[in-house]
């Protein structure tokens, strides 16, 4: 197996940096972690996750999609997009790693975004298996395994060596335009962590958070269920889960006048706020309950409804973490549970 | 790198006609002569008047046009208000077509059908009475049921009552809301006027209008003996793809842009209840 060992971890860094674009979870000034470009001295992260996934890196917060000079009566449409350059994004934790197969489910079938696709492309994803998971984390609950995570490589350390393991012909394209900075490991050591994590795992407070309850079928029971009134009673409607979760993928499409023209947008939006199903002639989600209730049931109904079953959540814990009113998904989900 | 359906195409506004107080409708062609795209009755495309808005409309015009395609648009709010404020010549960008459209080519074919339209709720219909009375041998008998506020709301008065009246096997029932001077037609509202003609069940309904409009229809049509499998409407949520990426617009698992705008009605009842 490719490993390189963890004191020339910089350099190798610094040696995919000096052909491409890299990022990882750096520690900012406040102590949390977020993604940011490598430049000479970054050093990695050793906190579990980032504040905001990784899903900026293929779905940003705001992006031009076309631009529009008007003159008079006459207007021009002027397409900007451009072929994006290679990226690589070290450290993604198998949570937000999953989290891409399912923003391809959306991004990616008929008809193709081609802003989110160029990215997908021309982005390699590393990721990093977890060892030692915090209590908000549940992603075993939707079948990740956090000790082997998805993307194009996915890297693991037994505390001497980053092991790497390609699974993908980009990863493979990748390992080979780096290959001089790779030797060949033994991973037993390796192996005999990864066990010791899953188990690690088994004990989380939350890994027992049944799923059996939800999916497209119980959809006119759990939207009609009398439960959503209590359970939105706390949401201020801020957004916050929205922007931080790695599979929400809402959106919207604004203008902006510059002197010679228009730039249309995209930007992130929020279906927890009142804005965002407002019409001219009314709203069809005129209370909070509606616009939480929306956003709950579009993961755990919805979306596997449409996507054979699979959830639109990965378990990540973000929103336990930073909900200022303290609400989120495990809650909705034991709530609603209960109900059975 | 492939085109994007985000990426709209131009089109020139080439006339627009005041329909009622709040309606007009807007011809809109390629700027090379021409429809800017191909669509079916009911489908809708995204106009916008970029620095104004985009939105979501319904193309009225029949497919079976082959020069231009006509939005009716209701004078409602920041983009409307715009496009109702603008002269011919004007340029605006579409892109489309989105959604599923009315089953046209299957379940429609060689039946009777009867229209059931409450104000601008005419505009999406248009597009397929049009297209029925183009390709008149391949529908039965057609009856359109279509009421507005008052005389003056009736949306494309003109071709109604010169085209369609006179149309082969066309029956038009118009009513108003209130009496009205001049008015000799029928004043009530339009389910109470569908349960007064009580039209026979073998039709197949396809109906549009307020909310509350359609509402009490499909009581009317239950009370004659219509079950929910003959009658279709279109919807109409918040949009800004239109293809079912950005989110808002649907009912349950369906989007509205996407697996709709065009719905039978045991679908509908399929679905939460937030529309």
């Amino acid at each position: 197996m490719l490993k390189i060992s963890l004191d020339r971890l910089d350099d190798f860094f610094a040696r995919v940096a000096s052909e491409q674009s890299l990022y990882m979870p750096v520690d900012r000034e406040d102590g949390q972690a977020e993604f940011r470009k490598w430049t000479e001295g970054s050093k990695l992260s050793q906190r579990l996750n980032t504040v905001r996934s990784a899903k900026d890196f293929f779905f940003p917060q705001t992006e031009n999609l076309v631009d529009f000079k008007i003159q008079g009566k006459n207007i021009e449409v002027l397409d900007t997009r451009e072929e994006c350059e290679d990226f690589a994004v070290f450290g993604v934790r198998a949570c937000d790693a999953r989290s891409f197969s399912i923003l391809d489910k959306v991004f990616l079938c008929e008809p193709v975004d081609s802003y989110y696709k160029n990215r997908r492309e021309h982005g390699v994803i590393i990721s990093l298996s977890c060892t030692r998971p915090a209590e908000t984390c549940f992603c075993t609950v939707f079948g990740i395994d956090p000790v082997e995570p998805e993307g194009d490589i996915s890297c693991s350390t037994d505390g001497k060596s980053m092991f790497f393991k390609v699974n993908t012909p980009k990863g493979e394209e990748f390992v080979k335009k780096f290959a001089d900075v790779f030797e060949d490991g033994d991973p037993a050591q390796l192996e005999k962590m990864k066990e010791f994590s899953r188990n690690v795992f088994k004990k989380l407070p939350l890994a027992n958070l049944s799923t059996d309850s939800f999916g497209g079928d119980k959809m006119m029971k759990l939207f009609n269920s009398p439960k959503w009134a209590e359970l939105s009673e706390a949401c201020i409607g801020c957004g916050t889960c929205t922007f931080i979760c790695p599979t929400c993928q809402c959106y919207d499409i604004r203008d902006f006048k510059t002197n010679d023209g228009v730039k249309r947008f995209r930007c992130w939006d929020s279906c927890m706020y009142s804005e965002f199903t407002k019409m001219a002639h009314g709203n069809p989600r005129v209370s909070q309950l509606e616009r939480f209730r929306q956003r709950f049931m579009h993961k755990l109904v919805y979306f596997p409804s449409n996507n054979d079953g699979e959830f639109g959540c990965v378990g990540c814990g973000r929103c336990l973490t930073k909900c200022p009113s303290s609400i989120n998904i495990v809650k909705v989900m034991k709530a609603l549970e209960v109900e059975e | 790198m492939n085109s994007d359906t985000l990426i709209p195409l131009v089109g020139v506004v080439t006339d627009i006609r005041q329909d009622t107080p709040d309606v007009k409708t807007f011809r809109v062609v390629a700027p090379n002569g021409g429809k800017v795209f191909e669509h079916m009755p009911g489908q809708c495309a995204m106009l916008s008047v970029p620095g104004v808005g985009e939105g979501m409309f319904s193309i009225t015009s029949s497919p079976t046009n082959t020069e231009f395609m006509e939005f009716s648009i209701k004078k409602c709010g920041c983009l409307t208000d715009w496009l109702h404020s603008m002269e011919t010549g004007q340029m605006v960008t579409v892109r489309g077509p989105y959604g599923n459209h009315f089953p046209v080519e299957s379940e429609l074919k060689n039946k009777n059908l009867l229209f059931i339209a409450g104000g601008i709720g005419l505009a999406p219909l248009r597009s397929v009475i049009n297209y029925v009375r183009d390709k008149r041998s391949d529908y039965g008998d057609v009856q359109v049921v279509y009421g507005s506020r008052s005389m003056d709301d009736l949306v494309d008065y003109r071709e109604i009552v010169e085209e369609w009246t006179n149309a082969e096997r066309f029956q038009v029932n118009l009513t108003i809301d209130r009496p009205q001077d001049g008015w000799e037609g029928h004043v009530g509202f339009v389910p109470d006027y569908v349960r007064e003609l009580a039209p026979s069940t073998d039709k197949t309904v396809l109906v549009c209008g307020p909310p509350i409009m359609i509402k009490f229809t499909l009581k009317a049509l239950k009370e004659l003996g219509f079950t929910e499998t003959q009658v279709y409407t279109t919807m109409e949520l918040r949009m800004k793809c239109g293809v079912g990426k950005c989110g808002r617009c649907n009912i349950g698992d369906k989007y509205v842009c996407k697996d709709g705008p065009v719905f039978r009605f045991d679908q509908l009842d399929r679905l939460p209840d937030e529309y």
